[in-house]
């Protein structure tokens, strides 16, 4: 598990080589292109399966309840996404969705007036997220020590707050956003969330400067320092935005099944994590793209739906993900080793070639 | 440590011992807060020191202490295994469904097929980790939902019952030796035989070596693969101990049995001062780290706090004990920095 250390480079002569590739740009573009054109197969693969063999498959319900049940792992992917990118990763994501939960729970328990309730909900959700972005990058220790920590304890903490308690019959206004479809269209307000938020982070990672940085940070920390990058201020705004946004998928989710649970969403944090790496983002960090991660949810949300209608178990398609997170890197890797052994073969030919001119 | 030994020739024994002095004092301070802990308690409520309290104790954390080991053993060498809970889970349903058909079976059976289940998946994890050269985080993530996927499908729906299990089986879980469960006791022997082997053994230093500096490691001619194939086999294989020893407990399981472990394990790992970066940590003590989370856990109940408390003190030690390494740590560099350029002056 070589997640960049804030001390040490990384090691691997293999990876090194190919962060070498990648910074010169065209390589790197043409390996993403191909997993993202591979996506696009599986999901027209997704499309014709459920098609052909769902009834009712390309009916609106369908499309709504993908996004019901995917939308909110979807949401907590994208500032993952950006976190695994910087060479980071956040393991309390959804310890931070179920603490979101319980607050809320408990404020509109005690009778907080709605509006303010979410605000200082989301309020909760900065300070953890800040909380982890400070022991990452003021006290320099490991994100993924860090996050194990802080999962524990945010889930702890919700069960602190509700206990086994659980709120319900929250209504009002707001309960559309979680059960009804966004008017005019088929979409779950959770799946169109998702795909406002995904375009925003896109347009941030690959059309701004602090996008750029983001990648540097992930491909070199040090020549990203050194380079004039504020690394530690990078980092910290994004955990501070997952904090934010998870809290927010914790007021989705309660706003979904209208109650309110210190466990809700458990066990969720490895689902986001594998659907981001699923979208061909490198767990080292510093390769990967938006639409990639766009592809990868619609394509499992789908594929999931899909296995849910035919009646296989959620506990089954379990094994259908982990082999997909498998393919996911372990076909690029060949991909690349492949290509590495012929250059070194070919640089080798050339070199027996050279010396043999010579003794000539 | 190895490889401070061979970069720093003229202080050798000075390096050796100071690393080996930070370690124990970790040790030594997890032991002390499991004593401060135990006795605050008992003066609360005077049961807590009773035999039969210890040895709950005891039975709880010697699942969490068997898969520690294994763990610290590929955290050492810089790569981590997430899939030990669902090992565990398919390992104690497999042993389970055996007894179910095979009622008067010999337990030294149970035991092969529980380990042998845990090596064969621990081997999958090492043979994909080392051949593709895929990080095992992603790795073991995937088999995490693989292995509990397989187990899903053979055990839907199925729940073996206490009746199915021997009941010389089931003394394991619950029978004493000296005073000491033979659950906690044999967690106990394991961690004292790998700790003297990851202080003795060149096989097993050479762990460490491959943790501080993989490709260092290579150079000095470490088999880096197969050592760290060898950490994977010893991970699951002690995972699928822990699912015969979990079904001798518990005499019942199904296909959740283990959900969650992993990160708890880790935790344990973490606390006990094995490093997530790998290069340095003993078995020891992530041994002591399991038994003091679920000391807390055990006392919180006692001394009446709700025991809702359990995970939020569990996450705040985990991260005052790394920001502590941290500090510790930055220190001992220190020290060791002004003890080479002094060794340098001379």
């Amino acid at each position: 598990m070589v997640l960049v250390t804030n001390s040490s480079p990384p090691e691997a002569p293999e990876e090194t080589l190919g962060s070498l590739e990648s910074v010169g740009g065209r390589f790197d573009a043409r390996s993403l292109l191909r997993w993202e054109s591979a996506l696009v197969l599986f999901l027209i693969f997704d499309l014709f399966y459920g098609g052909f063999t769902a009834t009712d498959f390309f009916s609106q319900n369908t499309i709504f309840f993908a996004g019901i049940n995917f939308g909110l792992i979807a949401i907590m992917a994208l500032p993952e996404m950006l976190i695994i990118t910087t060479g980071e990763i956040d393991l309390s994501v959804a310890a931070m969705l179920g603490l979101s939960c319980a607050t809320f729970g408990y404020l509109f328990e005690h009778h907080v007036e709605v509006f303010l309730a979410m605000l200082l909900t989301l309020g909760v959700g900065a300070v953890g997220g800040a909380l982890n972005g400070f022991l990452i990058t003021r006290i320099g220790l490991p994100s993924i020590a860090v996050t194990i920590g802080t999962l524990t304890m945010f889930r702890g903490l919700a069960e602190v707050i509700l206990g086994t308690n659980e709120v319900t019959g929250f209504g009002g206004p707001w309960t559309d956003i979680g059960t009804n479809t966004i008017p005019g269209t088929p979409f779950a307000w959770a799946f169109g969330i998702f795909l406002v938020l995904a375009l925003l982070y896109g347009v941030v990672l690959h059309f701004t400067s602090v996008g750029r940085s983001i990648f540097a940070i992930g491909l070199q920390e040090e020549a990203a320092f050194f380079s004039g990058i504020r690394v530690k201020r990078i980092k910290f705004n994004l955990y501070l935005i997952s904090g934010i946004v998870c809290a927010f998928v914790g007021l989705l989710y309660t706003y979904q099944t209208n109650t309110a649970r210190y466990d809700a969403g458990t066990g969720l944090e490895l689902n986001v994590v594998a659907i981001v790496l699923f979208g061909g983002v490198s767990i080292f960090g510093g390769r990967g793209s938006m639409l990639g991660v766009v592809l990868s949810v619609v394509a499992v949300g789908i594929f999931d739906q899909v296995l849910t209608i035919k009646n296989v178990s959620s506990q089954e398609q379990s094994i259908v993900f982990g082999i997909l997170l498998l393919a996911s890197v372990i076909l690029p890797n060949t991909g690349r080793g492949y290509r590495l052994v012929r250059r070194r073969f070919a640089r080798e030919s050339s070199a027996t070639a050279l010396s043999s001119s010579v003794d000539a | 440590m190895t490889m401070t030994e061979e970069l720093a020739p003229a202080t050798p024994v000075k390096t050796h011992r100071i690393a080996e002095t930070l370690s124990r004092a970790r040790e030594i301070a997890i032991v002390v807060i499991i004593l401060v802990i135990f006795l605050a308690t008992t003066l609360k409520s005077h049961d807590f020191a009773h035999l039969t309290s210890i040895q709950q104790m005891g039975t709880n954390a010697s699942l969490f202490i068997l898969l520690a080991i294994g763990e610290t053993m590929v955290l050492a060498t810089r790569n981590v295994d997430l899939s030990v809970g669902s090992t565990l889970g398919i390992s104690a349903f497999l042993v389970g469904d055996y007894f179910t058909h095979n009622p008067h079976s010999s337990i030294v059976v149970a035991f092969i097929i529980g380990i042998g289940v845990g090596a064969v998946c621990g081997s999958i994890i090492g043979f994909i980790v080392t051949v593709t050269k895929v990080p095992s985080l992603v790795v073991s993530l995937a088999a995490l939902y693989i292995i509990r996927g397989i187990l899903n499908i053979i055990g839907l729906g199925i729940q073996i019952e206490p009746t199915a299990i021997p009941l010389s089986f089931q003394k394991i879980g619950f029978e004493t030796f000296a005073g000491i469960p033979w659950i906690f006791l044999i967690p106990v022997l394991v961690a004292l035989v790998v700790a003297y082997a990851m202080r003795s053994y060149r096989s097993m230093r050479e762990l460490y070596a491959i943790g501080s500096n993989p490709s260092a490691a290579q150079l000095a001619g470490v088999p880096v693969a197969r050592r760290v194939f060898t950490a994977f086999v010893m991970s699951g294989s002690l995972a699928g101990l822990g699912g015969v020893l979990f079904l001798s407990e518990f005499a019942t399981t199904n296909a959740t049995a283990g959900t969650g472990y992993e990160l708890l394990v880790i935790a344990s790992c973490v606390i006990g001062g094995v490093a997530i970066f790998g290069g340095s940590g003993t078995v020891i003590g992530a041994a002591l780290g399991a038994i003091l989370l679920q000391i807390i856990n055990q006392a919180l109940v006692v001394i009446n706090v709700s025991p809702f408390w359990d995970s939020a003190l569990a996450g705040a030690l985990i991260l005052v004990t790394i920001s502590f390494d941290r500090l510790l740590s930055n220190r001992a560099t220190l020290a060791l920095r002004l003890k080479g350029s002094g060794a340098r002056d001379e």
